[in-house]
């Protein structure tokens, strides 16, 4: 308990000082929003053990809206960010309604196709800007107050954002809801027996992680300023799942860690490798699912818990 | 001249036509996913890309080594049935103990680095395949003309998909896959090399995807991406049809091509997602799909 602590605090302390230590704030920013959606995707994959193959949906349709409110219709930065929540929200709630019906590898096949089909509309779409995306999206201010044009100002904003999400999905996971989720995870046949409404739990989660995801795709929009087809592609999809896994599924701060290696590395080999980069991510996929299926994050917590049952034989 | 919707009518029975040639790739693809899925319960996201690689195979058969298109016919399912047979004892074969979803991850990620390589090696605009000189050119049916290579192309996917269905479902090779399907360790037991039935079975359903690949390739553009969203179209197909089936594999894979060259002709906007939508209205009726069981 006392390392977790600390770890977090030299995290926090690290996250607030980060801008001042020669690193470019938009691409800090651009982490914290890659973490925030893997953080919401591991809600479903690591806590309730669902495989959602579309989360880019949610991230990418939020990114649009919120794009498309805040350019061309004039909404404020929060009611933009807002609007775009709420559509992946609805969006949440419509696909998990149809997917939850089935469980495990079937899941994962409904959810991926129809993200496609929320592609195929981003792509025809006339406020999306079809190839070409959404460009020119202003940050605006908060509450009229605060210009959000100042990178640092923006990367504070958004940190806070994190943060918040971040605290609120460990509260969810601690919370009698959470239990139940957990005991779903489990054993759902039992978890059924006891009289709980298993589907209605997990659309519940699924609908909690597709609006976070949104809002992780909302800001996205606005520290960029553009949003593309390929932030609501089926890569994008399963480069989440990428970091969800190889930082750790169902730790808290794995999806954090594997965000951060994973855009890292994106950002900086494809200048050196161009399109070899995709054969490097696919290549690390293979490898964490054959080796490394408990994740960075995962394989610490079990060395510690290994050390720690030593210690209790010896003592 | 005869109208439907305001289309005229050689132009629905042009797009019909090209829907069904659609169809045959879909049901030459859903029916290897299906076979697969059912003896390793593995669902092969690489499926696309194994299609884009038979493409490729017969691509560069022809521009590197002459090969030409029958013998790119055997040939190009051969070798990317090995890699599929390699990639399953060096990978998947460590997967069939743990869950489910870790097989598409992994195969995932096979296409990944299959889609990446293509596209470093050959980048990724499309490239021109010619049809073959004995299949070019049209019949003249009175009504419209019928492009032979497209005629061809179902013909040969019916026949496959046929021959498919008879060895899974009337041979003793078949009855000895579907009772390792039910229960691999009873069979096992019976004294059936189920891991070599379980390695064959991948790289058969890999080579099926290969060639639709090379039946594609005169008709498509070759390129890397080719199969990449594709394959989430088969997905699509196979979960209406009833995964694990393999008569709703085939049938479905043909109705859905027709429907979408349908879509085409009514409202075209929505061909892309037609097929997606009528999964979404499905698994609300029948969750487990028009063909499969609940079970």
């Amino acid at each position: 308990m006392r390392a977790q602590i600390t770890v977090y605090l030299v995290l926090g302390a690290l996250a607030l000082i980060a801008p001042f230590l020669g690193l470019y704030p938009v691409f800090l920013m651009k982490l914290l929003c890659f973490a925030m959606f893997a953080c919401a995707f591991n809600l479903l994959l690591g806590f309730t053990k669902m495989l959602s193959f579309g989360h880019a949906a949610y991230f990418g349709a939020s990114a649009y809206v919120t794009g498309w409110l805040v350019t061309a219709q004039g909404w404020g930065t929060a009611a933009g960010i807002l609007g775009g929540v709420a559509v992946a929200l609805l969006l949440g709630l419509v696909i998990g309604a149809i997917a939850v019906r089935r469980q495990g590898i079937y899941f994962a096949m409904i959810t991926l196709a129809l993200a496609q089909l929320v592609f195929f509309v981003c792509l025809q779409a006339n406020f999306t800007g079809g190839e070409n995306g959404l460009q020119g999206i202003p940050r605006g201010s908060l509450l009229g107050v605060i210009s959000l044009g100042n990178d640092r100002i923006m990367y504070y904003f958004v940190l806070a954002v994190f943060a918040a999400v971040y605290i609120l999905i460990r509260r969810i996971v601690h919370s009698p809801f959470g239990q139940v989720l957990k005991a779903i995870r489990a054993n759902e046949p039992r978890a059924v027996s006891l009289g709980y409404k298993v589907d209605r739990y997990k659309l519940m989660a699924f609908v909690l992680s597709a609006s976070l995801a949104g809002l992780a795709g909302s800001l996205k929009a606005l520290v960029l300023g553009f949003v593309t087809l390929s932030d609501v592609s089926q890569t994008n999809s399963g480069e989440v799942i990428l970091m969800t896994l190889l930082g750790g599924s169902g730790t808290f701060l794995g999806p954090v860690i594997g965000a951060i290696v994973v855009v890292t590395l994106q950002e900086y080999l494809s200048d050196l490798v161009g399109s070899w980069v995709s054969v490097i991510i696919g290549a690390i996929f293979v490898v964490c699912v054959l080796v490394f299926r408990r994740g960075f994050v995962g394989e610490i917590q079990r060395l510690f818990a290994q050390r720690a049952r030593l210690a209790n034989d010896q003592g | 001249m005869t109208t439907v919707f305001g289309v005229p009518l050689p132009a629905i029975l042009g797009q019909l036509m090209l829907g069904l040639v659609n169809g045959s790739f879909y049901a030459l693809l859903s029916l290897g996913l299906a076979v697969i899925f059912g003896l390793l319960g593995v669902v092969n996201f690489a499926h696309g890309a194994f299609y884009m690689l038979g493409a490729f195979a017969a691509y560069i058969g022809l521009a590197s080594f002459g090969v030409n298109y029958w013998w790119a016919l055997l040939l190009a399912p051969l070798a990317v049935g090995l890699l599929g047979i390699v990639i399953e004892r060096l990978f998947l074969r460590h997967l069939y103990q743990v869950e489910p979803v870790y097989g598409l991850l992994l195969t995932f990620g096979i296409a990944l680095i299959a889609e990446g390589v293509m596209r470093s090696l050959f980048g990724a605009s499309g490239k021109s395949y010619p049809v073959p000189a004995l299949l070019q050119g049209g019949f003249n049916l009175g009504f419209m003309v019928l492009p032979i290579y497209r005629a061809w192309v179902i013909l040969a996917s019916v026949t496959v998909c046929g021959v498919t269905w008879f060895l899974i479902e009337r041979t003793r090779l078949g009855s000895r896959l579907r009772a390792a399907t039910e229960n691999a360790k009873l069979v096992q037991a019976f004294g059936i090399n189920v891991p070599l039935l379980v390695m064959c079975t991948y790289g058969a359903g890999v080579a099926l995807a290969a060639l639709a690949g090379v039946l594609a390739a005169p008709v498509v553009q070759v390129s890397p991406l080719m199969g990449s969203s594709l394959v989430i179209v088969v997905f699509a197909v196979v979960v209406i049809g009833g995964m694990g089936s393999i008569i709703g594999a085939i049938v479905s894979g043909l109705i859905l091509g027709l429907i979408e060259g349908l879509t085409k002709v009514i409202y075209p906007e929505a061909s892309n997602i037609v097929v997606f939508v009528i999964m979404a209205v499905v698994l609300i009726w029948r969750p487990a799909g028009l063909f499969g069981k609940e079970q």
